[in-house]
Formats: C-alpha cells, structure tokens, sequence
C-alpha cells in the first residue's frame, strides 16, 4: 500500500515497476562476480590467519613456504609500509589508513582472532593452502578482552599499546576507550523530578554480522608501466582505489579498479580486506593474484555490527509527555577504533522531541573483528534499548504505545538531541499510518496450541540518510534510446532507479535508458552504494545529466527547424514548437537525426549531496511463543515507512522486507557464539541461524510518500531504516505475550523459555520480570 | 587440501581391501554432506576417498517378508518416496524427510548418517526404536551390531580397520505399532538438532502398550536410548500423564553438554518436551495402524 502525502505530479515512469536492466543476466548467471574472474597465468592466494585473539608474534618464519614448489610469493605484515595516522572517509564509516594496514596484516602483534598473519600466492588454492601450513609463527599469547565492561575496567588488558583516546577530559593514553562523545541538552535532573513515571533499564547486545552470500575477494594484476587493476566485490570502487592508493604509497590514477556484481554488502562491503593483499602478491609474483575469502573467514575477519551495553533513562509525565531521557552507549568497536557508536548516539532518541535529554557515547577496542557498517550502523542496538524502554513508559502510564508515539513524536522543525534541527520529515505520517495500518486493526487471534501464547509489539526508528558524490553520463543513440554509465555499484535494483529518474526527464521508457556500472577510470567520482544515498545521489546526478541531454536537444530541434531555441518547449517526450503546432518532434526522432545537426550528443551529471532527508520506519510484530521450548513465530510483519517518493516501488517494498528479515533474525537467533579466548564457534551459516524464507511470514509494507524538498522527485534513502526498529518490536511484541521485559539479544529459544520458567536456563536471568503493571486491552 | 586419491571399488571384498591398505588415511564416501564438508573445513587429512556408491547392495532398497533392508548409500529420498516403506517405517520417514533440505536430501543416506555418528544425527533415534541392526562387512567377514550400540562417541563408530556398513536391516514391525521423531531447531528448516526424540510405541488390542522404545538425540555422546523412561510405559494406557511422566523420567536419562546450539539444562528440558510430544505422535500412528 502507498499513501502519498499530497497528490503530486503525474508521472510516467516514477512509480511504475519495470523489470530491472540486470535481471536477466542475474536470473541467468551471466552475471560476473569476483569468484568468476579468470585469466591466463592468474595466481591463487592464501591467508593465515591467527588462531588467537590477542597474541604477540615471536617469530614468524616464511622461508619453507617460500620454497616450496608451486609458490611464486609470500607476503606478511612487513611487505606493508607503516602509515602515519590518517583519518579516510570510506563512505558509511571513518577508517585511520594506519589501523587499516594493520588490520590487513598484523605487525608484530594480533588483536582479534582470524588476524591475517601471512599470504601466500600459488599455482592453484591447494598448493596456496598447503603452503600456509609451511609457514612457522610463534605466539605469546596475551589476556583478551571481549566485552565493553572488561575493556573499560581499570587496569584492563590493553588491546592496542598506541592507542590515543579521545575523551572529554582531552587525550588519553593507556586506555580501551577510544573515544566518549557527549551530547547534553536542558536538564535531565529536573526533568526527571517533573516526571510521574520514570524507566530506566540496561540492555546488551551481541555482535551481529551482516550475512552477505558472497565472500570478499579481489583479483589485482600490474602492468609493466607501474599500473594496477584490481577486479573486487565492493561497494564503492572509488574508495578501494583511493584507500589502496594510499596503503601501497602511489598515485590513485596509477590504479583502475573495477566492480563487479555484488552479493550482498548491507555496509560490510565497504572496508578493504583483499585488495592490497592480492596487489603485493601480485608485485612480487609477476602474475595476477586472486583471493577469495571462506566463510569462516567472512565471519571470524570481516567487519559485522558491534554487540555492547546500552542504559536508557526515560520520564514522563501523568499527560503522557517525555520530560527527560538518558543514553550511555557503550560499543564494542572490534581490535580498531571506529564502531557506529555515534550514530547510534545520533538516532537514539530522534523519534522523539525531548525538552531535556543527554547522551553518552563510548567507543570501545575489544579483541574481536574490526566492525564495519551493518544497514543503519548502530541505530538498531539504540532502537532496541529506546523503544522498549518507552514502550515500558507507556505501558505503565496506561497510554496505547503508538498514541503515546504520537504525542512525543519528532516534527519539522523540532531539536534532534544531539543538536540538528528537523527538516521536513514524516514521523508523524508514519506513525499515523501504522494507527490506520491493517495489521494493527485486526485481532491477535487466539494461539494456535493451548501450550502457546501471542502478542503484539510496536517500535519505530530513524536513518539519517545520506547524501555525497555521484556521477552520471549520457550518450544519446540514434536509435532514441540512452546508454548510461554511473558510478554506483548495484545493490538492490539501483541500476534501474537511477535509469528511472533519467527516462523520466526524457520522456522515454525506463527500458531505453541502458545503465552500466562504471570502474574508477570511466565514470566520474562516485561514493560508496551506502548510506541509503545511491537513488538519492547518483540518481539526482541522472536527472542532471537528462536536463542537460534535454537542453542539447532543444538545441538541435532548433537547429532542424531553423528557429531560436527559445521558441521550443518539452513535454512528455516530446519537442515541439511553442508558435506552430505542426512543428513536433519526439526525442527518438531529434535522435535519429544527430548526425546532420553537429553529430554525437552526451552530458555528465555530478553531484556532491546533502539534505538526504531522514527516514522513519515504524514496524508492528506479531508473534507466538511456544511455552514449552521457547521458540517464538512470527505471524505477521508490516513495516511503515516514510519513503519520500518511491521511484520503483517494488524495490522499496524489497529494501522494507529485506531490513525487516534481517531485523528479525537479529532479534530471535543471530549471535556471535564466543568462549573465553575470543574464538568465535559458529563460523558458518549453519549454526549462525539467519532466518529463512520459512521462518519469515510475507512481510507487509506500507510506503508513506512525504517528498524530500531536496530532491526533485522528493527521494529519500530506504534501505537502512526499516532494520532499525525490528529487535525492539519483538523483544515489545515479547513482552506483550509473556509478561517478560527482554533486555538482552538474541532473543533465542533458551533465552526465552528461561524467562518464561523464571530461571536461569541460560546461565545469566537476562529477562526482568514483569512490574505486574496491567496489561493493555486491546484485542 | 591435502591432495588424496578417488576410489570407486564395485564389490564388498574390494571396498574391504582398499580400507585395509589405506586404514584411517581413508573414509568412505556415500551422499558426502558430511564427508566432503568435514574435509573441507580441515576436520582430518586423507590419502583415499571410498566412494561406496558403486557397491550394488549399497544402493538397494528392498522391502521383503522379514523386513526392510537399506543399502547404506541409498540417499533419503528414496525412503519417504516409497509409499510402502512410508507406511511400515513412520519414524525413519520422519527423519528421512528433515536430513537438510531436498538438494541435500537427494545425496545424503541414512547409513551416512549413522556412520558419521553424530549426537544430533536425526535418523539413529528412529532407526533405534525401530529395532534396527548395522550389517557390516570387513577383512575377517560380516558380522551385525545393533544401531542402539553402534556409537560409541561423538563421531566414532564400533567399525574396526577395513570394515564398513553394507546395509541396515529394520525388522518388520508388529502389529499396532507406531513409530516418530521430532527434533527441535530454533528456525524451521536447516539447522542441527538442538535436542531430539524417537520413540516407538505397540498396543495391545485393548489398546495398552506392551512395547515401547525411546531415544534421544544431541543429548549425550552417543544418542541415548531411555529405557527406564519407555519402561514407565509398559502395561499403561496412551495417555498425556503417561506420556509426560515418561518424558520426565526421559529428561534425568540424558547427560547434555553446553554448545553453541544450546545449554544442557536447555537440552534436559527439551528432550523432556519432545519425549512427550513423539510419543504422543507414535501412539495416535500405533492407533491406526493395523
Ligand atoms: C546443508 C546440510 C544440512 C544437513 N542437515 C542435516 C539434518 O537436518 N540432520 C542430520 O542428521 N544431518 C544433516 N546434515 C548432515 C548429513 O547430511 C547427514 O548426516 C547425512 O545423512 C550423511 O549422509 P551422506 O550419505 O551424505 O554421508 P557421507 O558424508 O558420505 O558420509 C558420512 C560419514 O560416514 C562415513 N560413511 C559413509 N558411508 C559409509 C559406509 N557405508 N561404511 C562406513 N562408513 C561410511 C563417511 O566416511 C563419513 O565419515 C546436513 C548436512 C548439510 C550439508
């Protein structure tokens, strides 16, 4: 369902669903992944990895591997020039290119288990693979720290030796505190004495990986004259190439790199992992060198979304008004600095317009794998401590969770806690729409088994949205139809969005616009396919590169018909003269004629964004818990959204689905599952439990279309924010059911029926109880 | 990878003599859902792989007056595709149809999975209340061990050097018998048993049992046969309190350990769940079977 704010402009092609441009080559496998890359002469890699997760290197001995037959090079840390401190904006997060080159290859020292220690380049993967066995590296092991509690307690083992924190206090040293950001707004203590009912709790969270099906991996070959390609699966060439640029020390324009298909990213894409491995193997070999990850290393080495400690304080008054809130955040960033924590500090309380409120931010190093983004990185652990917290609040107030929403919501114009003000955002929209919303008006229904009970929950939750560089070019066929060339890698059907808003300017079918993802050396600077920025962005720099197309074609009109360029209009595809009606041309017929008016006809569009305009994503869960073993069902999902304006609503309607999917499995099953030395146990998709088509129910989506004032079709990002509110939803719908307050993730079988037994099932009690406080009366 | 050799031998005597020569620098290779994934994942190292397809009564699936008797390669489906078999053997069906998915289904075989002996496999259970028994050959010949004792550990088997599985032989059931497993899994479909139970149950003609069985999987190192519990049913009526008294008995006959799957304390109580609800499945089957 969509609900458009104010009946807008007719369109022809915004809003209609064409089949996408890479559809059949997907459907058909002809698409080409790193995995399908193949040359003559072309290298197998190989990484070792440490099976530690803290541990100084006392030797590491290279020579037998070096000699073994079939191997034509070895590489370790020490193949990796020291950089100084340098903070790179790699799109969605901040990486310092000094922690970087250290997270690719260890120095003298590994901080999270799967630490690549050493690689191997050989004729084939078993040789690369038998090779590493070869290799002798002597470890000291040292003590680990795995949670935000340890890393942050005195006298605490120190993950990196050099770290310099930035706190409120100024520069530390000697700390696993990387940073403490604070946002202070009114007076929290008087706020909370006018409250009539006042909630605090504490939530923890553990880490999540993204769950993309295809590995990282990059193939790199050089040119005798110095050049580099590197063939990779990222989400942004252009970031590789300049990250990869700085790392091996040599000018960007010396290196193309070239995307290919991507499997899934969701963030976990943007980081480098590969890419200068493969291009010093390759230096030193003389030959192209690929590398394809495993999944164990996927799990044990990429970059998931950090797992950590949130306390949220929240008063409100008898009325139902929010007077005062409270966040400490605490995330684990992984063995490097850079966790999402200051989004989350960001997101956490923009739902709601708050007289007084203050935020703690800490971004902690543990020995764990360096996070990365993860779809709206860090406002879903926020959202999950917030929302219930409010819905607690609510509940204890008497007051129906969405009116209680409603009446605290976010509107224009509106402070944001840690400082913006508000632009046109649908908050309210939204949250009126979930109001109206099927699935919230019709009964939970009774259980399906007397040993089962149901409940509802609701919660909401912010993206900011991004904005950034794009770039677009034009060339018109003669035949009327128009090739393009962006430099936003595919994901989730961007080709076609971005193709979209071109046809529209040119009033031709979304099908004679023919998109290509560009590499580094066709297309013009374009950031990464993240941030939910790329229909926004890249396809904002198509609409100018088609006004401009549409002006160059006035003028070629002009030129047939020998009038003044001026006395020309267009409209819905067509050229035509303003003063005689027999003058018309459509756009494939001025096409059909570039040759005779000065020949071939292309236009750049670039952009550099802001004003993505945030998002809201209200979400309502209803599940079923079987009493007996604990698991929980979900039975029905709507996701509601504001979503600007939807330019290929069933690629909308996916990104909802697909953030809500991936919510739920948060929620109910996904964990790193780690013992006491920081080894991670369930490495592979068979014990990481993401939900399957079988365990999701058809997931409903309401598309509330409150248009962007800075976009011309009023586009804002869609891709992050319906992971947000997800967790909070069902540890609400939880409550709902069981009378039980979860307070920690995932909200698994054993968790849950310990709760329901009241015990300690699963080690810790992790779920409170209930305040006895009545339950609400609907249904 | 190491590299090893692939052998595909086409008699009994040659699969015995190609493990003989190799002994434990080999594995036999049937579906391969475990074998290669294991050997794949580093699991063990590996100078030959038996790939027993090859061997006629391996692939047999032959349902005679005494019994059923099942290749040790026949592949899952093959065994719920068969109507009769369906009929006859409802426990081993159930697991046949919840080993992975249908891609997975298509490759792996029941003598598979009992031979790679994991505690959470979901065929030893059924195949254990069914009364089954391992036909294995080897270099001093053929001999039969009970399923119930075929395990001895987490991945380890009572096969000796140079002997394998041939077949497994389920006798005919009596009359009124009903056989099922349920396991849990915290999603619906592939994933690895957190718990499990088999169980079996014959009626009388009056309806009271006079034979029960009941097994438990991914409790224990081995899957447990709960004797005391299928004991505390003999000369009971069907009913729920029967049923959950043996459940509870069930749950003090299990030795679970803490995983990544789940707790022990977690497992103790599913298996309690479980026991109730298969044996609840089992005597509704035994009901209506003639
Ligand atoms: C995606 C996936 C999902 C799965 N889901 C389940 C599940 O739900 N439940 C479950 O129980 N299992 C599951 N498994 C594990 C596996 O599929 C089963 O255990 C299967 O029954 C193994 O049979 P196979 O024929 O493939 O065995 P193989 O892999 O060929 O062999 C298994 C082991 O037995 C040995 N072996 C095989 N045949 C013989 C023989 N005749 N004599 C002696 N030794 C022999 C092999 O050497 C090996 O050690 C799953 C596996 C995968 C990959």
């Amino acid at each position: 369902m969509t609900i458009t704010e104010k009946p807008q402009q007719q369109y022809k092609v915004i809003g209609t669903r064409p089949i996408r441009h890479d559809g059949l080559e997907k459907v058909t496998g002809r698409a080409v992944y790193g995995a399908d890359v193949k040359f003559p002469g072309l290298l197998w890699g190989a990484v070792l990895r440490s099976p530690h997760a803290h541990a100084r290197i006392k030797k590491l001995d290279v020579s037998k591997a070096a000699k073994m037959p079939g191997v034509f090079a070895v590489m370790t840390g020490a193949d990796l020039v020291d950089l100084e401190s340098k903070l790179v904006d790699m799109g969605e997060e901040i990486d310092n290119l000094a922690y970087t080159t250290k997270k690719l290859m260890a120095d003298d020292k590994v901080v999270y288990k799967g630490h690549p220690v050493a690689a191997v380049a050989a004729v084939d993967l078993n040789t690369a693979q038998e090779a590493l066995k070869l290799i002798a590296v002597a470890y000291e092991p040292l003590p680990v720290v795995l949670t935000v509690e340890e890393a942050m307690a005195p006298g605490a083992p120190l993950v990196l030796d050099d770290l310099v924190g930035e706190h409120l206090t100024g520069e530390a040293r000697n700390t696993n505190i990387a940073k403490h950001t604070r946002y202070e707004f009114g007076d929290t203590a008087k706020g909370f004495a006018r409250a009539a009912v006042t909630v605090e709790r504490t939530f923890k969270l553990t880490m999540v990986h993204q769950g993309y099906i295809e590995p990282q991996n990059a193939t790199a070959q050089w040119n005798q004259d110095g050049k580099l390609t590197v063939w990779t699966s990222t989400q942004g060439a252009f970031n590789v190439r300049d990250a990869v640029a700085s790392i091996l020390k040599m000018p960007e324009s010396n290196i193309r790199v070239i995307p290919l298909e991507i499997g899934g990213g969701f963030g976990g894409k943007i980081p480098i992992y590969l890419e200068p491995v493969a291009a010093v193997l390759a230096r030193k070999a003389g030959r192209p060198v690929k590398l394809v990850m495993d999944r164990k290393s996927v799990f044990e080495a990429t970059g998931p979304t950090p797992g950590g400690t949130i306390r949220v304080k929240v008063g409100a008054d008898s009325a139902g008004n929010i007077t005062a809130a409270e966040a400490d955040l605490r995330y684990e960033a992984g063995a490097y600095p850079g966790s999402p924590v200051g989004a989350g500090a960001q997101c956490i309380f923009a739902p709601y317009r708050l007289p007084n409120s203050r935020i703690d931010a800490y971004d902690v190093v543990v020995n764990k794998p360096k996070t990365a983004a993860y779809r709206a990185p860090g406002a879903t652990q926020a959202a999950f401590a917030m929302e219930s917290v409010v819905d607690e609040v609510a509940e204890r107030l008497g007051i129906d969770p969405l009116e209680f929403r409603l009446r605290n919501a976010s509107r224009e114009g509106d402070r944001r806690a840690d400082g913006p003000i508000f632009p046109r955002i649908g908050n309210v929209q939204v949250l009126q729409a979930a109001k109206r919303s099927a699935q919230w008006n019709a009964p939970l229904g009774a259980p399906s088994a007397p040993h089962k009970k149901r409940g509802r929950g609701v919660a909401n939750g912010f993206w900011f949205n991004g904005g950034m560089k794009s770039s677009c070019n034009l060339a018109v066929n003669k035949d009327g139809t128009v090739a393009m060339v962006e430099g936003s890698v595919d994901i989730g059907g961007t080709r076609a969005s971005i193709a979209m808003q071109a046809a529209e300017v040119l009033g031709i079918p979304a099908e004679d616009v023919h998109p290509t993802v560009g590499d580094t050396d066709t297309v013009g600077q374009t950031d990464v396919t993240g941030g939910s920025r790329t229909t926004f962005a890249t396809g904002y720099a198509a609409y100018l590169a088609a006004t401009n197309v549409v002006k160059q074609m006035m003028g070629r009109a002009a030129k047939l018909w020998e009038i003044d360029e001026s006395g020309i209009e267009f409209k819905d595809g067509t050229f035509f003269s303003k003063s005689d009606p027999e003058l018309r041309l459509t756009f494939k017929q001025v096409a059909e004629k570039l040759d005779e008016t000065g020949g071939p006809l292309s236009a750049t569009g670039t952009v550099n964004m802001r004003g993505a305009g945030g998002a809201f994503s209200t979400q309502i869960a209803d599940v079923e818990v079987d009493t007996e073993t604990g698991k929980v069902d979900v039975l029905r999902w709507t996701v509601v959204q504001d979503v600007g304006k939807a330019i290929h609503p069933a690629y909308v309607e996916g990104q909802m689905q697909g953030g809500a999917a991936q919510g739920i499995g948060w929620a109910l099953n996904e964990e790193y599952f780690w013992d006491d030395k920081g080894n991670m146990h369930n490495s592979s998709f068979l014990d990481y439990r993401m939900p399957t088509a079988l365990d999701l129910p058809k997931i409903e989506t309401v598309l509330v279309e409150v248009p962007n004032p800075n976009h011309p079709y009023g586009v804002r990002g869609v891709g992050e924010a319906p992971i947000v509110a997800p967790v909070a939803a069902i540890a609400n719908a939880l409550r709902d059911a069981l009378g039980t307050r979860f307070t920690e993730t995932p909200m698994k079988p054993s968790r849950v029926l310990a709760a329901i037994k009241g015990g300690t099932l699963d080690g810790a009690a992790t779920a409170a109880s209930s305040n006895g406080a009545s339950r609400r009366g609907r249904r | 990878m190491h590299p090893f050799q692939y052998l595909a031998p086409t008699t009994v005597k040659e699969v015995v003599s190609t493990l003989s020569r190799y002994g434990d620098r080999a594995r036999c290779l049937a579906g391969g859902t475990d074998v290669l994934v294991q050997l794949r994942g580093g699991r063990f190292e590996i100078d030959a792989l038996v790939d027993v397809k090859g061997v006629p009564e391996l692939m047999e699936l032959r349902l005679g007056a005494d019994g059923l008797h099942l290749g040790a390669a026949v592949p899952c489906y093959r065994v719920y595709e068969s109507p009769r078999v369906a009929k006859a053997y409802p426990g081993i069906v159930d697991s046949a149809s919840i080993i992975g998915g249908i891609q997975i289904q298509s490759r792996a075989s029941i003598g598979g999975n009992l031979c790679n002996a994991s505690p959470s496999a979901d065929s030893i259970c059924s195949l254990i209340v069914h009364d089954a028994v391992a036909r294995i050959a080897g270099p001093r010949g053929n001999r039969e061990v009970e399923v119930a004792g075929f395990c001895v550990g987490p991945g380890k088997n009572v096969l000796r050097k140079g002997e394998f599985l041939v077949s497994i032989f389920v006798p005919k059931p009596a009359a009124r018998f009903g056989a099922a497993y349920k396991r849990f899994i915290p999603r619906n479909e592939m994933d690895i048993a957190v718990a499990g139970a088999g169980a079996s149950v014959t009626l009388n003609a009056k309806g009271k049992i006079v034979a029960a069985r009941i097994a438990l999987a991914a409790v224990g190192p081995t899957p447990i046969v709960a004797s005391r519990a299928a004991a505390s049913l003999l000369d009971r009526e069907p009913t729920p309190e029967a049923f959950a008294r043996a459940g509870d008995i069930a749950a003090l006959e299990t030795h679970p350990i803490d995983d990544m799957r789940g707790t022990a304390d977690y497992r103790v109580e599913l298996s309690r769940v479980l026991t109730r609800r298969t044996l609840a499945v089992a005597a509704e089957r035994a009901k209506g079977a003639k």
